[in-house]
């Protein structure tokens, strides 16, 4: 098994977790005990990307340009990435973000939508910068799908692409095959993204690694949307003992998972009724706070509204289908809307 | 009673469908031309199927034809920069399909007044059209600070020009909705939805206020503009009734007016879930007909 990139997104993907609310002092003291901790790549945007402060994804309190720049200013080896949707983020945002110094921009379309991202790749890799392809919601489509998206951000000049499983609902065979027939139909690297609501984050980046995967995604104390995804301290942690040296100094992961991320978390992060029951049904995980607030504001339960979510193929970005789903099933019980 | 004549310009899926609509309305104009560049097209058998004349000389048939007084462009945008001069030197009023945007944006039930006059307009896009009379309605009941507004579409309802630029869709909605709709500050956000069987067309608009209003006037004017848009776009409905909901902005924890609503197409001759590209269709033939009627009636007078 080859020794994987770990790339740390607590800082974009745990965006979501505490509701946009990161502070510049906060991602000083993350990236500088991950730099120190000897973590390559660590992500900071929103959790929907860049320019994802909107209703529909939750504003952030501070401005994520303030935030990256803390970040390129305070690593001293790591790189810098951010995440960037098309149509939440444009070109505009992107040229921003590399302009402050970012090194890695991560692409992320539902997969099936590869070719709406060919224009960013392309400004991308002319911005000098390392192009990651992120085929999100990778549990909806089978293997053979996901290979002809890939291999059109392969086109379009990605030097990696993800299997990403958005709604922490894939199992082992699953991620083995999709990651496998990625590994075998490109040439180039291959990543693996994990949520945890099936409780299968680390299992399924295990089996990713085995499957031939280059890179993977850790968050400190699992802090991400949703369930949350792989815990970097964790992954470190197994890594070693599975004669994996990352070079990642395990203590000092220990010690900001537990003494600055852990504190930051309103609750635990658990796989409680509404975390399973997003995965069970496939829902993108950023959906859980949006889900509650609506169930709360109808009265219905947040579990039925992720039930009923999945059934509608909802993609991310489908914030708004939420309180629609809410509305009608507040109307079916009813209730007074 | 005599006719405005009317071209289409673009014998692709969107002009095909739009020439379905002239035909079985009985308004003001009279389809004397269909034009595309390839004789072998779908479109032109089909309009010659009609009975439509057609031509595959593209803008230059349209351009020898001193009757035709309505182009719509359905082609692209680069063919729009190129066509647009020509059409006005001709003195013809172009009704632009595409994202070109020369001439100002224009949504049947908000600023037909205000362009009548013009000689090229545009459609915006789906989301503007579908979406910007939504800002109006609660803008002209009460000031909105920002509008966010979300388009979901079938993913095979998505063409290539739009998959290959979605910044153009994404700005020209923005701005639409800040110019039409009135909003002070705007974001427009595109979703592609792959689901099978394809979904409709569905659209969510965020209006945050700032001030004091009254709920029962904004959600009035809002179902009212939806009456009016029904009438020309039939399958535009509203999904529940708006309602205010209270969000952590950057200006504070304020109201936010939510809308929801549906566009299922008419199946003309797209897919009836393709209310996205019906509603540009529909639009354009309603805008069509008022300017029809416009011109009718200024000869009247003139005479």
């Amino acid at each position: 098994m080859k020794i994987p990139r770990l790339t740390d997104t607590t800082l974009r993907d745990g965006d979501h977790a505490v509701s946009h609310s990161y502070t510049p002092e906060m991602v000083r003291t993350i990236v500088r005990n991950l730099d120190e901790a000897g973590v390559r790549i660590i992500e900071v945007s929103h959790g929907s990307g860049l320019n994802g402060s909107t209703i529909q994804q939750g504003f952030s309190t501070h401005s994520e340009f303030d935030l990256i720049k803390v970040a390129v200013e305070t690593a001293k080896q790591a790189k810098i990435a951010s995440l960037f949707v098309p149509g939440i983020g444009t070109s505009d945002e992107l040229r921003e973000a590399a302009e402050i110094g970012i090194s890695v921009i991560r692409i992320a379309v539902h997969c099936t939508e590869a070719d709406v991202t060919e224009q960013y790749f392309r400004l991308a890799k002319e911005l000098g910068l390392e192009a990651v392809g992120f085929l999100m919601m990778s549990h909806t489509q089978p293997a053979n799908v996901l290979v002809e998206q890939a291999k059109l951000m392969e086109s379009y000049g990605a030097d990696c692409v993800y299997v990403v499983d958005s709604a922490g609902a894939l199992v082992q065979s699953g991620v083995r095959e999709r990651v496998s027939a990625l590994k075998e139909a490109l040439t180039i690297e291959v990543g693996f993204h994990a949520h945890n609501n099936l409780g299968l984050a680390i299992g399924n980046t295990m089996t990713a690694l085995e499957a031939g995967a280059d890179q993977i995604d850790g968050t400190l104390r699992g802090l991400g949307a949703g369930a949350g995804n792989a815990p970097s301290e964790v992954l470190v942690a197994v890594l070693n003992k599975m004669n994996l040296d990352t070079g990642i100094n395990l203590s000092i992961l220990m010690d900001v998972a537990e003494e600055v991320v852990a504190p930051l978390m309103e609750t635990p992060i658990v796989i409680d009724r509404d975390n399973l029951s997003s995965g069970y049904a496939g829902v993108y995980n950023s959906f859980l706070l949006h889900v509650r607030h609506a169930a709360e504001k109808f009265g219905v339960k947040a579990s039925e509204i992720m039930e009923e979510l999945g059934k509608r193929n909802a993609v991310a970005g489908q914030e708004d289908w939420i309180l629609d789903v809410a509305v009608e099933l507040a109307e079916k019980k009813g209730l007074k809307v | 009673m005599s006719k405005i004549k009317a071209a289409i310009l673009g014998s692709g899926n969107i002009g095909t469908d739009l020439m379905y609509k002239i035909l079985k309305n009985e308004g003001n104009m009279e389809l004397a031309l269909v034009a595309g560049i390839d004789p072998d097209s779908e479109g032109l058998a089909r309009a010659q199927a009609k009975g439509i004349r057609t031509s595959h000389h593209g803008i230059a048939a349209i351009l020898e034809d001193p009757e035709i007084k309505i182009v719509f462009d359905a082609t692209s945008a680069k063919a729009h920069k190129l066509n647009a001069q020509s059409l006005r030197v001709k003195g013809k009023l172009a009704i632009d399909m595409t994202p070109a945007a020369i001439g100002p944006f224009v949504v049947p039930t908000v600023n037909m007044k205000e362009h009548i006059e013009s000689m090229n307009v545009n459609l915006i896009s789906c989301g503007g059209q579908a979406t910007t009379p939504l800002v109006h309605a609660v803008n002209r009941v009460v000031p909105v600070h920002y509008a966010e507004v979300i388009t979901t579409a079938a993913s095979v309802s998505i063409g290539p020009g739009t998959r290959q630029n979605v910044d153009e869709f994404v700005r020209t909605t923005a701005n639409a909705v800040q110019q039409v709709g009135g909003a002070k500050l705007a974001r427009a956000i595109p979703v592609f939805n792959p689901a099978e069987p394809p979904i409709n067309m569905t659209n969510s608009v965020y209006a945050v206020i700032k001030e004091e209003f009254d709920e029962g006037a904004v959600i009035s004017s809002v179902q009212s503009i939806v009456a009016e848009i029904s009438s020309y776009v039939p399958g535009y409905r509203l999904k529940g009734i708006p309602f205010i909901d209270y969000r952590e902005t950057p200006w504070g924890r304020l109201p936010t007016v939510v809308i929801m609503n549906e566009v299922a197409g008419d199946g003309d001759f797209f897919p009836t879930y393709a209310g996205n590209l019906d509603i540009m269709t529909a639009s354009a033939y309603k805008v069509g007909d008022l300017y029809a009627a416009h011109f009718l009636g200024s000869k009247e007078v003139s005479r």
